[in-house]
């Protein structure tokens, strides 16, 4: 999602590869803990107060049985990748969605209401205010997420990690309880069609990767953040196509979407970030691997061309939306993201082999 | 005679009677130990599940804290009761809940019939012992642990390094010689009498109460008492992570399983349907097993340790962004950087090429762009020649450059003029080998046409630049393979260094060069630096330069066939 850039962008500085030191365990380093604990009050607060522009259309949530892994988004218009989103998350083992939808006109509201595994939320309210529905989905996560494994994702996010035809969620869950893991990494990967992004078709229901089948397999750019000591990692087609000139305004790429939730734990920044800190730790400092994934990321169905004229009027993506404006421009006229050097999906292994997503000691 | 199943069970009790119902169809007796900790609900609906089965009992309850000796306890209550309750049980096998059967029970039979007076359990001496994980081997023998190592860590840790630093030991019993294995063994009905009923089976006990995991050493250093015939090995598959917790076998493991020849595996991931459905079936299948070749079992795990622990060298990403000390300060593969050659020659880049067969770029830092290879716009994996996203993050840039390009090695030009940033790191990374002819960028200066006065503010700029790069070259820190010529020690014999270059990137080329490349024809150069000086510069990088120099000499020896022996 594009919302970080921006707050990111106010962070003075990062480690790059080879400068990252121990955390600060002095008194400076108590000091920022201290004002990280108020922050995530704060957020939990901010969620707090705003529960009520939420409004339940229906809640399942009874249903939710000790154990199960829960999958929670907010979402505007997804008529068209909903189907598949839900059966891909099913077939991981999701046990239940909480779902906000932010005043959907397309058929979003309808399908996912008669869902049986779904509780659903609508509010009309701005998205840009809820800290990009962050503030909303805090709320559903501190009633509804306490001790589940809990996956937060946007409705163009495909989840995958390692053995995932083979494994469920539950299994990588359980793998990650042995190992003391609460949080699991998984780096965004654009993905996008072989000619220019509005051509092809789409049907509702169908994988969207058969026809966005490349991506770039190896531009990336690693920071560490020292703040919250989260990852920052920048790249991939869209740097490479829309921020060559404004490189640090391009999109954040690493997400931590898969968590133990605690209800004391709340998102900074999209799933970018978290609090408390320790969460953000989803890198292995001593040259190891630990298991990560990979976000499969879906904008660039052929709708992008339109979405993005109406996202672009409706300014409620980016903290200073001007900023952007070129962003949304490149997007509107149709850009072609393919090129000589891109990779074509074919697998799992292949996203591990290229050091995008790693099975860590997972075997 | 037969052999009889001791299953110690605490999770997954419907796989637990599953596995149970197939050993007993199969002829073997079970006596199953629960743990305490669980509750009498899911107790019962084992027991009810496993009601049709004369030949499956349960023993008096235990609970089994994992590191203690509930665990031995709970063995040795599900052992007398199956030494007691089925005298045909020849040879007592030792397995858990989540174990799984993976081959025909009948081979198991038939393997322990015709070894009958054999008991298998590893059992390794600690000074041999290899597999413990944490560094407590023989201390496990002779430290005391009285905190709980997963409810109370901290205080676990605090009191080992406190006996540590006071040197405090406990006595190990005479007779008893330290051995470590597999919990998991299988063991005759006489060994196993023996060990229940040895004359100093109480004080064993007291002992063994106070080791740390004990069930990993009790039967291995006791049976080596009383046993006529031990195999060190366990029958059991069970493979530990770099933590020593065990690994987890799912669906996709089944072919894997197929190669291995012990007779049980564990643990089994509980809902992995496709494993138990394969193994537990009326006719498991058995002409699907593959020639055994455990060796590949074991190089498959000890890759993943390696992964986890040591991951792969030059990747920094999502999961894996060490510090320097733990490899931050490394790239994927050994790449060359040459700055002042392209300089001095006018045909370096193709003739590197040609010469060593690896790829190389131009500027790679240029200011402008980054100068791909055949001048690309975007290189593999994605790289762009924006110079704004190359200097936005250069080592990112560096590092994934070479990362994409495993198994071909990279070389590229570099120079004062270019981005100076990836400096640092350049020279603290091992696999750099950087080839610097100093001073040669005041050739293109000098080429340039343009009078002294002008560029002699850029000469002093690039030599200042320059002469940084050097020195950070010759600072303790540096792992780069570095060597610096003076150009007039480069010009004055250009040939030795060129072979030690091709040597050096490509060493399995031929040693012959037919050709080397042209250099720029120096005649008037030492006038040009002669006038940088009367302008007020220093020119100092260039080393002695000679006042005359005889380019026949030079050429002559550049366009002879080279040789080198």
């Amino acid at each position: 999602m594009e919302t970080a850039a921006v707050r990111q962008g106010r962070q003075p500085h990062a480690f790059p590869i080879g400068d990252l030191s121990k955390p600060d365990r002095g008194p400076s380093g108590a000091w920022r803990a201290f004002q990280l604990r108020l922050r995530r009050r704060g957020l939990l607060w901010r969620a707090l107060r705003r529960r009520g522009q939420l409004a339940p259309v229906a809640d399942r949530s009874a249903a939710i049985a000790r154990g199960d892994i829960l999958c929670f988004m907010c979402l505007r218009n997804e008529a068209a990748r909903l189907p598949f989103l839900l059966a891909h998350n099913r077939r991981l083992g999701v046990r239940h969605f909480l779902i906000v939808d932010n005043a959907s006109t397309d058929g979003t509201a309808a399908l996912l209401a008669d869902q049986p595994d779904v509780s659903l939320w609508r509010t009309a309210a701005s998205y840009k205010a809820s800290r990009f529905g962050m503030d909303w989905l805090t709320w559903l996560m501190l009633r509804h997420g306490h001790g589940h494994w809990c996956l937060t994702l946007d409705a163009d996010e495909v989840l995958i990690y390692p053995y995932w035809q083979t494994r469920p969620l539950a299994a990588l869950t359980e793998w990650l309880d042995r190992q003391g893991q609460a949080s699991f990494g998984a780096l965004t990967v654009d993905m996008y069609p072989e000619g220019p992004v509005s051509q092809g078709s789409h049907a509702p229901g169908d994988d969207p990767i058969d026809h966005l089948k490349w991506f770039d397999g190896g531009n990336y750019q690693v920071q560490v953040q020292p703040r919250m000591r989260n990852l920052w990692i920048q790249g991939g087609a869209r740097a490479r196509a829309f921020f060559s000139g404004q490189p640090r305004r391009a999109p954040t790429l690493n997400k931590t979407p898969l968590v133990r939730w605690h209800w004391r734990y709340a998102y900074v920044n999209s799933t970018h970030t978290l609090l408390p800190p320790h969460l953000n730790e989803v890198y292995d400092l001593e040259g190891g691997e630990l298991t990560s994934g990979v976000l499969l990321h879906t904008k660039f169905l052929p709708g992008i061309v339109d979405r993005s004229a109406e996202e672009k009027a409706r300014g409620e993506h980016f903290g200073d939306g001007a900023q952007y404006a070129a962003y949304y421009d490149r997007l509107t006229a149709d850009p072609v993201l393919h090129c000589s050097a891109s990779t074509r999906y074919t697998g799992w292994r292949q996203m591990e082999a290229l050091g995008l997503m790693s099975r860590g000691g997972w075997i | 005679m037969t052999v009889g199943i001791v299953m110690l069970c605490h999770t997954a009790l419907d796989r637990a009677a599953q596995v149970a119902r197939h050993w007993a169809v199969h002829g073997c007796p079970v006596v199953i130990h629960l743990d305490r900790r669980v509750g009498n609900a899911d107790r019962d609906r084992l027991t009810a599940a496993l009601a049709d089965l004369p030949d499956v009992r349960f023993s008096a309850r235990v609970a089994c804290e994992w590191g203690t000796f509930g665990l031995v306890e709970a063995t040795i209550e599900a052992a007398v009761q199956m030494l007691h309750d089925f005298p045909q049980a020849r040879h007592i096998y030792l397995a858990s809940g989540s174990c799984l059967p993976i081959r025909p029970v009948a081979e198991l039979q038939a393997h322990l019939a015709a070894h009958p007076h054999t008991d298998f359990i590893e059992s390794v001496t600690t000074a041999d012992v290899g597999w413990t994980t944490g560094g407590l081997n023989k201390e496990r023998f002779t430290l005391r642990f009285p905190f709980s190592w997963k409810r109370q860590r901290r205080l676990f840790d605090t009191y080992v390094q406190l006996q540590r630093r006071l040197g405090i030991q406990r006595r190990i019993p005479a007779g008893i010689v330290p051995h470590l294995g597999s919990q998991w063994w299988c063991l005759t009905r006489s060994t196993l009498e023996a060990i229940l009923k040895h004359p100093d089976r109480a004080r064993h006990d007291r002992y063994f109460r106070r080791v740390w995991i004990p069930d990993e050493s009790y039967f291995q250093t006791l049976v080596r008492q009383v046993s006529a015939r031990v195999e060190s090995r366990s029958l059991t598959l069970s493979k530990f992570d770099f933590q020593g917790r065990p690994h987890v076998f799912y669906d996709d493991h089944l072919h894997l399983l197929r190669r291995t020849e012990a007779f049980v595996a564990r643990k089994i991931w509980p809902q992995a349907d496709l494993l138990y459905d394969t193994y537990l079936s009326a006719n498991a299948d058995t002409a699907s097993r593959l020639e055994p070749n455990p060796g590949k079992i074991d190089r498959l795990f000890a890759k993943a340790v390696e992964r986890r622990t040591r991951g792969r060298p030059g990747l920094f990403m999502q999961s894996r962004f060490p510090t320097k000390t733990h490899g931050g300060n490394r790239s994927a593969a050994p790449y060359g950087v040459f700055e002042g050659f392209g300089d001095l020659f006018h045909d370096f880049h193709p003739w590197l090429a040609r010469a060593t067969g690896v790829r190389v770029h131009g500027h790679l830092f240029a200011p402008d762009r980054v100068q791909f290879a055949d001048a690309e716009a975007v290189f593999k994996g994605g790289l762009s020649d924006s110079a704004s996203l190359r200097d936005y993050n250069p080592r990112s840039f560096l590092t994934s450059l070479v990362w994409n390009t495993r198994g071909e090695r990279q070389c590229f030009q570099f120079g004062p003029g270019d981005a100076q940033e990836i400096t640092s790191f350049l020279a603290g990374d091992p696999n750099a080998s950087i080839m610097v002819v100093s001073g040669a960028f005041a050739i293109p200066l000098w080429r340039s046409g343009r009078t002294v006065p002008e560029i002699r503010a850029e000469a002093a700029r690039l030599q200042k630049i320059e002469a940084d790069f050097i020195a950070l070259l010759n600072t303790q820190e540096t792992k780069a393979r570095a060597r610096v010529w003076t150009l007039a020690d480069f010009v004055e014999d250009p040939v030795e260094p060129l072979h030690q270059i091709v040597d050096d990137l490509n060493p399995r080329a031929p040693h012959r060069l037919t050709e080397l490349p042209r250099m720029v024809d120096l005649s008037g150069f030492a006038e040009f630096l002669q006038e940088l000086r009367n302008q007020g510069m220093q020119p100092v990088l260039m080393g002695d330069f000679p006042a005359s120099i005889d380019m026949d000499r030079i050429g002559k020896g550049l366009s002879r066939p080279q040789v080198a022996n």
